[in-house]
């Protein structure tokens, strides 16, 4: 499937701030099931330096804005040929020891409802079947946590998710991450792109889901907030341990200004 | 009450003169009375006008106290000395190739030397440098060994700090205020010098340069500021090295680089020692609430722009559950037998271990595997049975917090006190710096228990300090 990815982000503040510095996480990698064929981040009036490809395979750029700043738009356009790949990450380069995500995060630190929930998941699974318990742990979230915007913010825990049973796709990343954890299966956060077609009930073109990392298999994507693995409407942006540590923007403004942020994104195929 | 097991005395060996102490029998035994309480009082004076105290956390009173300083010098023969700095810059090399390693491909624990779990899933392991190699391959450019002496040629390693090990400016000081107080003796004895400390270490800062650095490389010491416990020392390196103490207000990421601000407009700093904490280092990459860093600063070391000293994720080697496995890590990357000892301990985590310690608190020394400053730990025999079994549930709560140690028969030194002179039980922190060479300043900082049969030297528990002696051939 092409896809193009059309993603703006605008920050306003309310008074001249100083400077603006971010990390940015806009560039898709090239995995099996994603071909970048063009890709262009831009932002007007900044300088974009100390660029790398970390360890665990995602390209980052720092932005820096000198001030007075009052607005910054970030621009992001390119198109993507993807294949479905079942979810299993292939193809990917990254070093990063897959142990290194055993240790939760402050959003992804299980509760004793997660780890039961995990528990009663893979009870009757076959002990060392890793992919079969990833399934019923996403599942698992899927029923536990019902779709429901608004009713969480970005700072939400995966506990504090549960407990309300109610969350957006993030909140069903963290809580399958943390469900794996319990289970002493590496999981990570991605966040990304995700393609509806115009009948689909979720369209949420800004994405996140949960990989988990599976013997023999590697890296596997799962998305609970849709029930399913990532396939050919998915484009993967970057990964970490959780929502703040994947962000495909993470920045400070440094000044005493309110910041408002607006974000809009779409993705579209491209028929052939 | 309590016991004091039989300990080393390193000035008198079964009631006799031990040879490095012959410069100082006469001194101390022929100084009278008043002279003492002078000395003493002058020296408290020098060090209160140069304002090195230390702050002091969760004992209440004031906070700049100074810590005491013992007037009666600690002293190592040459020949001491050189096994001693064999052992601690091996020690040295093979934790910065630990790290390396760590970071890298991770051949010890492929190799299955070190369990995989107790590297990736500690809270010192920073994915956010995984894959980046360090100029010179070194992590910890400065490695404070914390060394205890049981005996004439006994010298067991209690920890390793790998991070920011403070307490440097008071191996100066001491030196600095014994030599203007006692000329004499530096005239009757030969000891070696200790105040190129400095100067090695603003090399070994520069060695370590990025490979974008052109010529001379700028340096600054990055500080939290003057409300930490060690800014005295902060602002004492820098003044003795000649290069800016900054705040993480003072600098900012631009492009490529790391840029301070100063009168004359940006200038481009590529070597930064920072006396931050990890995670307060970059709100882009560690903590997002850190005003005490500096914005994008992880992203041009990861890019190469800058290098930072100690080098984020520095930490992972110098934990209490890794120390275990310091000697497998000499033999592993260099090929030797380790020179200085581990002191045996006990994990917690293992339930055999654990099971262990339980049954002898009374005999052990309980750290928290995090801990430091002689904070959360149980000294078994210097403790009431109610303590103890306070302490036991707190290890039955979390038992992986722990590990345990026999209680160690530290050597004493003599110390001045109410009476004259008694020992006090000592140990001993040298800095071993590590860039380009792998080098150590013959001395370092001895702390000296000075409550009478105390084992805690630490200064945030009444320890207190001591001059360190080398002695020429």
């Amino acid at each position: 499937m092409r896809l193009t990815v059309t993603h703006q982000t605008v920050y306003r503040f309310d008074e001249p701030m100083w400077g603006v510095v971010q990390s940015h996480r806009l560039t898709p990698a090239r995995t099996a099931s994603q071909t970048v064929i063009d890709w262009t981040v831009s932002v007007e009036g900044g300088t974009s330096g100390a660029a790398f490809r970390d360890a665990a395979g995602d390209w980052i750029e720092t932005l820096t804005v000198r001030g007075p700043v009052t607005e910054i738009t970030i621009d992001v356009a390119g198109t993507v040929e993807t294949e479905d790949t079942a979810g299993v990450l292939r193809g990917h380069r990254e070093s990063m020891p897959p142990r290194a995500y055993l240790r939760p995060s402050r959003a992804t630190t299980p509760d004793a409802a997660l780890a039961a929930l995990a528990e009663k998941a893979v009870e009757k699974i076959a002990l060392g079947d890793t992919l079969a318990a990833a399934h019923a742990l996403s599942h698992a979230i899927t029923d536990a946590i019902a779709y429901t915007p608004g009713e969480t913010h970005a700072q939400t825990t995966a506990a504090e998710a549960l407990a309300q049973g109610k969350g957006v796709c993030q909140d069903h990343a963290h809580a399958l991450i943390a469900a794996a954890l319990c289970r002493e299966i590496p999981a990570r956060y991605v966040a990304g792109y995700l393609y509806s077609a115009a009948d689909e009930a979720m369209a949420e073109a800004s994405h996140a889901w949960a990989e988990l990392y599976i013997p023999d298999l590697g890296w596997v994507g799962f998305d609970p907030a849709n029930a399913c693995c990532p396939d050919e409407r998915y484009i993967r942006l970057g990964s970490g341990a959780d929502a703040a540590e994947a962000a495909p923007i993470r920045g400070i403004a440094l000044g005493e200004g309110q910041e408002a942020l607006d974000v809009s994104v779409a993705v579209e195929q491209v028929q052939q | 009450m309590s016991k004091t097991p039989r300990y080393f005395n390193e000035m008198f060996e079964n009631g006799k003169l031990r040879p490095p102490y012959k410069g100082l029998e006469g001194w101390a035994r022929d100084m009278p009375v008043d002279l003492r309480t002078m000395k003493q009082n002058e020296a408290e004076a020098l060090f209160r006008r140069i304002g090195i105290t230390f702050a002091v956390y969760g004992e209440g009173g004031d906070p700049d106290r100074l810590i005491p300083f013992d007037m009666f010098p600690r002293v190592f023969t040459d020949t001491e000395w050189r096994k001693l700095e064999r052992g601690v810059t091996q020690r040295a090399r093979a934790l910065n190739a630990f790290l390396t390693d760590v970071y890298g491909r991770g051949e010890i624990i492929r190799a299955g030397r070190v369990p995989a779990n107790l590297v990736y899933c500690n809270e010192a392991f920073e994915r956010a440098v995984v894959g980046i190699r360090p100029p010179r391959d070194v992590y910890s450019h400065i490695v404070g060994i914390d060394i205890v002496r049981t005996g004439p040629d006994e010298f067991y390693v209690l920890e390793d700090n790998c991070r920011t090990p403070s307490g440097v400016s008071y191996m100066l000081e001491n030196r600095e205020i014994m030599m203007r107080m006692f000329p004499h003796l530096f005239q009757e004895n030969r000891i070696a010098p200790v105040d190129s400390y400095p100067r090695q270490l603003k090399r070994t800062l520069a060695s370590v340069a990025p490979p974008k650095c052109e010529g001379e490389p700028v340096i600054v010491i990055l500080t939290p500021g003057s409300m930490n416990s060690a800014y005295y020392e902060h602002s004492f390196l820098a003044d003795m090295m000649g290069m800016e103490l900054v705040e993480g207000q003072d600098l900012f990421v631009d492009g490529d680089f790391v840029w301070m601000k100063t009168t004359e407009g940006p200038q481009k700093v590529d070597v930064i020692y920072r006396r931050i904490d990890d995670a307060f280092l970059d709100p882009l990459c560690f903590r997002p609430d850190s005003m005490l860093g500096v914005p994008g600063l992880m992203n041009v070391y990861r890019s190469g722009g800058v290098t930072l000293a100690s080098a984020p994720g520095a930490g992972v080697a110098d934990d209490k559950a890794i120390y275990t496995f310091v000697p497998e890590m000499v033999r592993f990357y260099l090929g030797e037998e380790p020179l200085l000892q581990n002191v045996p301990t006990w994990q917690c985590a293992k339930a055999d271990d654990c099971a262990y310690v339980l049954e002898h608190l009374a005999e052990l020394v309980v750290k928290e595997v995090h801990g430091s400053g002689g904070y959360g730990m149980l000294v078994g025999p210097k403790s009431s049975a109610g303590q103890i079994e306070a302490f036991r549930s707190k290890i039955e709560e979390n038992p992986a917090n722990y590990i345990a140690q026999p209680t160690l028969a530290l050597s004493a030194c003599p110390t001045f006190v109410e009476e004259g002179l008694a020992p006090r039980h000592v140990d001993l922190r040298p800095y071993c710096l590590v860039g380009q060479d792998v080098v150590l300043v013959p001395g370092g900082l001895t702390r000296v228990a000075l409550t009478e049969g105390s084992l805690v030297v630490n200064s945030s528990q009444g320890g207190g300090v001591k001059d360190t002696w080398v002695l020429a051939d």
